[in-house]
């Protein structure tokens, strides 16, 4: 067989396996087809190369591709849906591993001999495609730490912390120069080590200064980097299958990052600069977040009572159902409910959770039919009609400030308006501002009922009363 | 300290400034209280009920105020009330200090401390101690009640074996918390209602409560909305366009409930005498401004007068015929104010003239008048719907200019073409590649739907371990140390291809209808 033209043609076969994966997340009934595309594809590319690239080594190879798998699949076979997010970040760090490895590999190995511009453009590439690994593969690192909690999940904020930044970026842009002129030479080592070190460093600190709530954010641009870390390497390697997926993956992560960043209202920018209401929002929000009337607090037994009364049924999950795995209790809830004749559906805000769709998936795994789950923009002129609004563990995203205030922190940003129903209940565990520091007038309006409790045992209380 | 509540001695006045439930209630913020036997008598408050709830019963006034620190009171004081007040006393209770300036000189001059509630600013933290909103819905409500006495038909339309029954068509002009009060009052007795109001912003609220809002055919924009959310005065012409509307719309309505008032002005006379007459026969008008002149001209204040078979309406006293209501919702008002001015909870108040509420109420303490109060900051949406904000922040998108778009693809492109000028062909082809993926990458992605962003991600990480492929590429070196490290990251990218996949599978298997 002729494995020089068929390796490429492989190739494009799995790359067009991948896009068909990608377009087959459009909806829930071909997002499972698109899946085993995707695998498909991964297959074909794999065993294209192992039979048509590879001339040695194959029982060290085969080991590490069964460790490795195994390892994975176990993972992924433990992990529990309120802990995606976590492991989606070390996944991604993974990538970056193996871009910065590759990376020196291809730069240490001795067989290729470019000169002139050629050389210059592989150099610039193996160096870009290190230093946006070594990024991914940090912060996704610290990603991974907030995450999962073990590391506090507020904003690092360093004095100057801007400043830091941009001088760890011009010194990653001197010691590419430094590098390929090295390079031209012979060298290069020392300056692609101490950029590695740099873009440790910045990975690191970028993440640091990012606190909890714009995870999504975050976890998406780390997608992101890890694909156009792929991408890089493609270009070192001439390999077009990585260019393109690299540039699918980059391309996919950008858009998401692009969305809850809208979702937000924020710029990408100032995402990722950090230290969210450091600037001019902060003592707006302390001035009017004082005294603002009293709460009234209901109990289990008068939620139930309120539930079932109602006609249509609102739940607003968010980060707080994740956390107290509250997520099967709602759906016995719901499905209560639902038996009694009630209209119960889900309002999802594009950011709630700390990764994209988090909420969809808690759901899904608590097997709420997804047709009753909502998307932001769907539901929020219906809920003049709601009668009751449960909010489980969501603050910033129903608080009407976004809408009324504009000195407020959070100003712009699209909220569900579960205030303009009959009555809302707010399921929290304290009177504790939400991540953004910012108080809720949602929490003192008259048609509000705070639950106070831990999500989880306060609404096996209400389904108990149900 | 203690509370004292003495029953009201104007003529007429039905309600109390305390009820039982509000006792209790004050007990617990450190207070004692003490009411004058009777004083719940009029709004069904008997003084067993009082002393259940902790209050002391004092027969005699002149102990009542003797032992009292603070006075808690409906209407203002009468000039018998006035010469008891001590300067350590602190009195709460209606004043229109404004109307009456002799008694707010007399009260000064007393040294007391004294609080008007129709003074309370209208913020929105003030809301819950805005006693003259408590009110106006109370009047509201009762001035249907009372149209309904008056009017000799059904409010509601019927098919009956006895014939149809029209409904009734009720006008309101006002939209303000009487005039929404009225309309839901009217509305949910079955009337056809509509309403009229000068301010532009209450056209929602009006609608939002079914009924219908009457526009003015008049060519300015005219906004009547003042400081505070009240109205203000308007123009010549807009008032002749609106008594035209009136009418116009006398001859087809049966009741009419005017609530038109502007604060520290007579009350604008927009219905004629010819408008009333002009009537139907058995037709009502309710006048809610009867106190302050009257928005008929056939109003007489206090009286119900009928004139060529038009009811007129001109009760002053609407909260107090509703007497246990109004007690129990203007007692509420007091207690909240005085909350607010306990902030220890130990049964001592602090006038904090700080408090932009408190300093907003108080008229008078230490000899010196402080009425009236700095501007409010900020005005308040009109009481009745503040728990909906009005979305203010509009999304301002502004389109880049064209300036800056086309610098930044004249940088984008200069720089494609300085790439290409060096690059060698194996580049551009890459580059070509990558491009075109990237479009294709921007194509596929914004049509995934936003309930699989996860497993969006989880199976993009899986196909950017593709990167595998390098590795696999370096694996077969003779160079061991190259060897071990592809043998490392192919180990590494193996998991997250396993991984990424089977963690995909495993979340696309939950979304089940």
């Amino acid at each position: 067989m002729n494995f020089e033209s068929i390796v490429p043609m492989s190739y494009i076969l799995a790359t067009v396996l991948f896009i068909l994966a990608l377009g087959g997340l459009s909806n829930q009934e071909t997002a499972r087809r698109g899946n085993w595309y995707g695998i498909t594809g991964m297959a074909i590319a794999l065993i294209a190369t192992i039979l048509g690239v590879v001339t040695a080594q194959y029982t060290i190879l085969l080991v590490a591709l069964l460790i490795g798998g195994s390892i994975g699949l176990f993972a992924a076979s433990r992990v529990q849906m309120t802990q995606m997010p976590e492991l989606v970040a070390i996944l991604h760090s993974l990538v970056g591993v193996a871009a910065v490895a590759v990376g020196y590999v291809n730069f240490m190995d001795p067989t290729e001999h470019l000169t002139g511009v050629e050389l210059t453009i592989h150099d610039i590439e193996t160096y870009l495609g290190v230093l946006i690994g070594a990024v991914t593969f940090s912060g996704s690192v610290i990603a991974f730490g907030k995450l999962s909690g073990r590391i506090s999940g507020n904003p690092l904020a360093l004095p100057a912390r801007h400043w830091l930044n941009l001088g760890l970026l011009l010194a990653a842009i001197w010691f590419g120069r430094e590098f390929v002129l090295q390079s031209a030479a012979g060298g290069g080592m020392q300056p692609l080590i101490i950029m590695t070190v740099i873009a440790l460093l910045f990975g690191i600190h970028m993440v640091m200064a990012i606190g909890g709530a714009d995870m999504p954010v975050v976890v998406s641009m780390l997608n992101s980097y890890s694909g156009w870390a792929a991408s890089a390497t493609g270009f070192m390697l001439g390999n077009d299958l990585l260019i393109v997926t690299g540039a699918l993956v980059g391309s996919s992560g950008a858009i998401l990052s692009y969305i809850m960043c809208r979702a937000m209202n924020r710029k990408f920018l100032a995402v990722i600069a950090g230290g969210f209401g450091t600037g001019g929002g902060a003592p707006a929000a302390a001035g009017g977040g004082e005294d603002q009337g009293e709460v009234v607090p209901v109990d289990p037994i008068e939620t139930a009572e309120l539930l079932s009364n109602a006609k249509e049924v609102m739940i607003i999950p968010g980060y707080g159902m994740a956390v107290a795995q509250a997520q099967h209790t709602v759906f016995e809830i719901t499905k209560t409910l639902r038996e009694k004749g009630v209209n119960v559906r889900f309002g999802i805000h594009p950011v709630a959770g700390r990764m994209p769709g988090h909420m969809n998936v808690l759901l899904a795994e608590a097997k709420v039919p997804y047709d009753i789950v909502y998307e932001m923009d769907e539901i929020n002129e219906d809920f003049p009609d709601v009668d009751v609004s449960v909010v489980i563990g969501a603050n910033d995203i129903v608080n009407p400030s976004a809408l009324t205030d504009p000195d407020s922190p959070i100003a712009g940003m699209p909220v569900l308006e579960c205030w303009k129903g009959e009555t809302s209940i707010v399921l929290k565990r304290s009177m504790a501002t939400g991540y953004a520091g910012v108080q809720n007038p949602l929490f003192f309006l008259d048609n509000t009922r705070m639950l106070f409790g831990d999500a989880k045992a306060t609404l096996d209380e209400v389904l108990k009363n149900l | 300290m203690k509370i004292g509540v003495p029953k009201e001695i104007y003529a007429g006045e039905r309600r109390v400034a305390t009820t039982p439930d509000v006792v209790a209630q004050l007990t617990k913020l450190g207070f004692e209280v003490a009411v004058e036997s009777g004083a719940g008598a009029e709004s069904s408050f008997s003084d067993e009920a009082y002393s259940e709830a902790g209050c002391d019963v004092i027969a005699s006034p002149n102990d009542l105020w003797a032992k009292s620190d603070i006075i808690l009171k409906v209407r203002a004081p009468e000039s018998d009330e006035v010469a008891r007040i001590r300067s350590d006393q602190t009195l709460i209770s209606f004043l229109w200090p404004a109307q009456n300036p002799e008694l707010l000189k007399q009260l000064t001059d007393s040294g007391a401390t004294v609080l008007a509630m129709d003074s309370v600013p209208r913020i929105s933290r003030a809301q819950k101690a805005d006693a003259l909103s408590s009110m106006a819905n109370i009047a509201g409500y009762r001035a249907v009640v009372e149209a309904a006495q008056h009017f000799g038909r059904f409010f509601t339309g019927q098919i009956t074996a006895a014939g149809k029954v029209p409904p009734a068509k009720v006008l309101v002009i006002g939209a303000g918390v009487a005039g929404l009060a009225a309309i839901g009052a009217a509305k949910s007795m079955g009337a056809i209602v509509r309403s009229f109001d000068t301010r532009p912003e209450v056209k929602e609220q009006i609608e939002s409560m079914d009924a219908e809002f009457l526009m003015l055919d008049f060519e300015d924009d005219e906004d009547g909305s003042g400081e505070g959310g009240y109205a203000k005065v308007m123009s010549d012409e807009f008032i002749k366009a609106e008594m035209e509307l009136f009418a116009e719309q006398a001859k087809d309505v049966d009741i009419i409930i005017t609530t038109a008032l502007i604060p520290g002005k007579p009350a604008p006379k927009l219905i004629t005498a010819e408008t009333a007459r002009s009537m139907k026969d058995g037709s009502v008008i309710v006048d809610l401004a009867a106190e302050q002149g009257g928005n008929c001209e056939l109003t007489v204040a206090g009286e119900v007068v009928v004139d060529s078979g038009v009811t007129v309406i001109g009760y002053t006293d609407l909260p107090s015929r509703l007497a246990a209501q109004s007690s129990q919702l203007y007692a509420t008002n007091l207690r909240h104010l005085l909350t607010d001015m306990t902030p220890e909870k130990d049964g001592n108040i602090v006038v904090d003239m700080e408090d932009e509420l408190v300093r907003g109420a108080t008229v008078c303490k230490g000899g010196e008048t402080t009425w009236p109060p700095p501007a409010p900051k900020l005005s308040a949406a009109p009481p009745k719907a503040a728990p909906e904000p009005a979305p203010v922040v509009e999304k301002e998108e502004k389109p880049r200019s064209f300036l800056s778009t086309a610098i930044a693809m004249a940088v984008a492109g200069a720089a494609l073409l300085g790439m290409g000028a060096v690059a060698p062909e194996s580049f551009m082809s890459h580059f070509t590649v990558f491009v075109l993926a990237c479009f294709v990458g921007y194509m596929v992605i914004w049509n995934v739907t936003a309930a699989l962003h996860t497993p969006l991600m989880s199976v993009t990480n899986a196909i950017s371990s593709i990167i595998v492929i390098g590795a696999l590429m370096q694996i077969s070196s003779d160079n061991s140390l190259t060897m071990w490290i592809a043998a490392v990251t192919v180990g590494i990218t193996s998991i997250n291809i396993a991984g990424g996949f089977a963690v995909t599978r495993r979340m696309l298997e939950m979304f089940r209808r």
